[in-house]
């Protein structure tokens, strides 16, 4: 039993060491590259949902194998996650100790002076004349002022001191890796507690209200966001200009809006602003972006009975270059309650919007994407639109299923210009009175979004310090010149050593200045010729 | 703001005096490459280590001693090699400067000026460790071996640099909306910066694990490899520039985050770039954690800086020309 115990420790311990060892980070490392890898490779569903649909149809086979090892959802697979969770306890693992480790280095003296200093990678040394073994020692602590230093006295009369330098680099190396660490937390916060919700508003003075989820038009909420406590804002959108330059090309969108929030919303008063890219909008701990556009055609149908609707419904930009755009606009026939009745006689306006038409032989195409000359080509259906159904359906297009069953039929199809009619069989006339631009807007909620930005700012700045700052060591000895006893001044011995403690080429300069300062400029400071001079926490580890 | 046609085309006409220049400059790079005597080199680096001839031998190897009798023809090509180089890097610069000043923007808003920037900074950061080098006290190369790798790094320049003249090219314009925003200057410079010096670094890992063969094994690749600077100075030379520059990549992803959380809505998304650049990004970590790491010192790791340039290179092709995602308004 206790042998079990023990072996059942050992076992932990072992693994415990494993995985805290920098080999397995670096295991790790490389696995959650490859990892991420298909994320760039393969269409992932969070960025790009059709991208996703049209790899099922291009490779029906291996499709649905991918799917199943999360390959369409490689950053939100639990096979990632575990390698990040077992990189962050790998982490921490390390860290800890090494925490301990320094400061107990910090509160070490540095180490005695070694004997042999010819054999460290740095060394030079020379025999100064009128100069005493203390006027060495005190022109060498001048010298290094800003090292940690302490003094030795030896046995034969020699003086020497040990110095250390550069124990920022390691803070910089604790900061960094515990910035990562914070840096994961960050973003586990946002996905817990943030929210991302799209909106399409038409500028025509249309408002939108974050008062709840059924406002949006798709809603991503955090895991802890049910979508009650969404911070409160109205937005209000009365125009949109675009500039075009003549090819086509935007030069700037600009979304005239009104905003309230916090006390706006008690005294129902509204901030102006212009909404640009580049540019959100931020009140109420939320940020408002533009990340579309396009046009909204206004139709207005008529009945032969003389009632009136008009409709103004987005269309769907089928080239962000030209704006061609297609939709269906639907209507029912007002005053009908018969059920039957009014599933024959639903109206659908579907076809094709161009803000500038341009003809292909019949077929509209759009020259340019400004409303220079708006034109559609539509198609008018009546018939049973599908509505009741229970299916979802588009709302920039007709259930299909309906045209095939022959509940819904085609009964006129007609390029219109803005301001000309069309009269159906029944005298029911429909008439395209003119186009608006909507804004498509996106609201997103990420409460732990500047600490994420803070800790960046500290991994930049740990990596800097640490990969800039060198560990370095240097001792001096000063001993008294074997044969001073001729010469009636004092001769003194000074021999320095240095040693980089980390793997850091460059230390070789400044040793060699202060060599030079210590020992005048004309003494030999090379490196020892030896093939690598490997540093201490190499032979270490 | 409209193009100045003129300037537009000054710029076209300094690129591709540029690329006629670098690539006299690689092949002078080779000649000298070629045709150098490894005696020499390979005498004057034993005197470098050994200290007590360094200082004499040092200053005829520096270039300038004024009346030797007669400069050995491949280190006049060596140095007509780097004249060459300056002088192209002075036109290159030249290109970008018109392009800016003709479109009135920062010129690297499409991937064929991003191209460009790349390589003049390879360019520079490979001028900047050479004159470095040569001012150093404590050199690890001879001129003569050190300028072996000019040819190296001018290779892959002249090639980008075709193709984004080429394939890439694209006519000079004013930014689309999404770029305009004083981030560009900050990120896309911070991302030219370190692609640039990480381009160096690469070359000089895949020199070291070619010269690395033929320390194993004299016998391999003797001619070659002899004319290579040490293992150890390519090491080297591999680290410092990944350490420099690794803390300005960081910054370079941490300031496109800060972009993206201001363009596209969030600042993490796993956009396609995104991902590329994580990954990248990883890979030097791990370069560097390889160096300090026992066994993994020395040949694994300049294989992971290799690997590292790979990502680098497949993030700017692949991910700008065939995978769509966000970053693809920066292609053709
Ligand atoms: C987290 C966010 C971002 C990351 C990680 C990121 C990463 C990168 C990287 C790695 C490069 C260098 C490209 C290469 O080597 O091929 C780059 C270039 C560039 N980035 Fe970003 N970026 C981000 C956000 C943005 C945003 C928001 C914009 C602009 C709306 C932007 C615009 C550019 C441009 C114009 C270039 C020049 C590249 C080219 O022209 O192909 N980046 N980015």
């Amino acid at each position: 039993m206790r042998d079990h115990l023990t072996t059942a420790l050992a076992f932990l311990r072992n693994t415990w060491r494993g995985l805290t060892s920098m080999r397995t980070a670096l295991v790790l490392l490389f696995l959650l590259a490859m990892a991420a890898l298909p994320g760039a490779l393969i269409p992932q569903r969070s960025l790009n949902r059709s991208e996703v649909d049209k790899y099922f149809q291009q490779h029906p086979d291996i499709a649905p194998l991918l799917d199943k090892i999360g390959m369409f959802e490689v950053f939100s697979s639990v096979w990632f996650a575990s390698i990040y969770v077992l990189l962050f306890i790998s982490l921490i693992g390390c860290l800890l100790p090494r925490c301990w480790e320094y400061y107990k280095q910090w509160r070490s003296k540095p180490v005695r002076t070694p004997r042999n200093l010819g054999r460290l990678p740095h060394h030079a040394e020379k025999t100064l004349d009128d100069t005493s073994v203390d006027e060495a020692i005190a022109a060498a602590k001048t010298r290094l002022r800003g090292w940690r230093m302490v003094e030795h006295t030896e046995a034969d009369g020699a003086r020497s001191i040990s110095a250390e330098r550069g124990f920022l680099r390691e803070v910089g190396n604790l900061v960094f890796h515990f910035a990562l660490v914070g840096l994961l937390i960050g973003l586990a916060g946002g996905k817990l507690y943030g929210y991302e919700g799209q909106v399409i508003v038409v500028a025509d003075g249309s408002e939108f209200c974050n008062s709840g989820t059924y406002n949006y038009d798709s809603f991503r909420a955090g895991l802890s966001v049910d979508g009650t406590q969404l911070s409160p804002f109205c937005v209000k959108v009365d125009d949109f200009d675009v500039d075009y330059q003549p090819n086509g090309q935007v030069a700037n969108y600009r979304v005239g809006m009104q905003y309230q929030s916090g006390e706006g919303l008690e005294t129902n008063t509204w901030q102006p602003y212009t909404l640009q890219v580049n540019h959100p909008l931020r009140t109420a701990g939320d940020r408002i972006y533009l990340t579309g556009n396009g046009y909204a055609p206004r139709f207005t149908v008529t009945w032969p009975d003389g009632q009136q609707r008009t409709s103004l419904v987005q269309w769907q930009p089928m080239s962000p270059q030209t704006m061609l755009s297609q939709g269906a606009t639907k209507f029912d026939q007002p005053g009908v309650t018969d059920e039957v009745q009014r599933r024959q006689s639903q109206l659908a306006i579907t076809g094709l919007f161009a803000p500038t038409a341009a003809f292909d032989g019949k077929i509209l195409s759009s020259g340019f994407p400004d409303l220079l000359d708006p034109t559609a080509a539509i198609d008018v259906m009546r018939g049973d639109l599908g509505l009741d159904s229970g299916r979802g359906q588009s709302i920039f297009g007709v259930d299909q299923s309906m045209v095939e069953q022959g509940r819904l039929n085609r009964v006129a199809r007609e390029n219109v210009r803005v301001g000309e009619e069309i009269r159906l069989d029944d005298g029911t006339t429909v008439r395209f009175d003119g186009v608006e631009r909507w804004a498509n807007l996106q609201v997103s909620h990420d409460p732990f979004q500047t600490s994420v930005l803070a800790f960046a700012v500290l991994i930049i700045f740990g990596l800097g310090t640490s990969l800039i700052v060198k560990r370095r060591r240097i001792w001096v000895r000063a001993a008294p010149h074997p044969e001073t006893g001729e010469s009636p001044a004092a001769r003194t011995v000074v021999e320095v050593g240095g040693l980089a403690r980390t793997d850091q080429a460059g230390y070789g300069e400044e040793f060699a200045r202060i060599a030079d300062d210590l020992l005048g400029a004309d003494v030999d400071h090379s490196p020892q010729p030896r093939a690598d001079a490997g540093t201490a926490r190499e032979r270490k580890s | 703001m409209p193009v100045n046609e003129t300037l537009s085309n000054y710029s076209d006409m300094a690129y591709a005096t540029s690329v006629v220049i670098y690539i006299a400059a690689m092949l002078l790079y080779f000649g000298e490459f070629a045709y150098g005597r490894v005696a020499t080199a390979a005498r004057t680096r034993e005197a470098a280590l050994v200290g007590a001839e360094k200082s004499s031998e040092a200053k005829d190897v520096v270039g300038h001693v004024p009346a030797q009798p007669k400069r050995p023809l491949a280190e006049r090509l060596g140095g007509m090699a780097v004249s060459m180089t300056v002088l192209g890097a002075l036109v290159h610069f030249g290109s970008l400067l018109t392009r800016g000043l003709a479109t009135g923007r920062v010129p690297w808003g499409n991937m064929y000026e991003f191209g460009s920037a790349i390589c003049l900074a390879a360019v520079v950061a490979w001028l900047i460790v050479l004159f470095r080098q040569l001012r150093n006290a404590r050199r690890e190369a001879t001129p003569a071996q050190l300028r072996g790798l000019g040819g190296f790094l001018m290779l892959p320049v002249t090639l980008l640099l075709f193709l984004s003249g080429t394939v890439l090219y694209a006519e000079a314009a004013p930014l689309q909306p999404a770029l305009q925003s004083y981030w560009i200057v900050i990120h896309v410079a911070a991302a030219i910066v370190s692609s640039g010096a990480l381009l160096f670094a690469g070359v000089a890992s895949v020199l070291y694990l070619l010269r690395c063969r033929y320390e194993n094994n004299p016998l391999k690749m003797a001619k070659f490899g002899s004319r290579l600077p040490t293992s150890q100075a390519l090491d080297r030379m591999a680290y410092r520039a990944t350490v420099i520059i690794f803390p300005v990549w960081t910054f370079a992803i941490v300031a496109g985050a800060i972009w993206a959380e201001a363009a596209w809505g969030r600042f993490w998304g796993w956009d396609p770039k995104e991902t590329c650049a994580f990954i990248a990004w990883i890979v030097y970590a791990a370069y560097l954690h390889a160096r300090a790491t026992a066994g993994w010192r020395g040949v694994r790791s300049a294989w992971i800086n290799v690997l590292g340039l790979a990502v680098m290179i497949f993030n700017l092709f692949f991910v700008n020309l065939v995978v769509t995602g966000l970053h693809s308004y920066a292609g053709l």
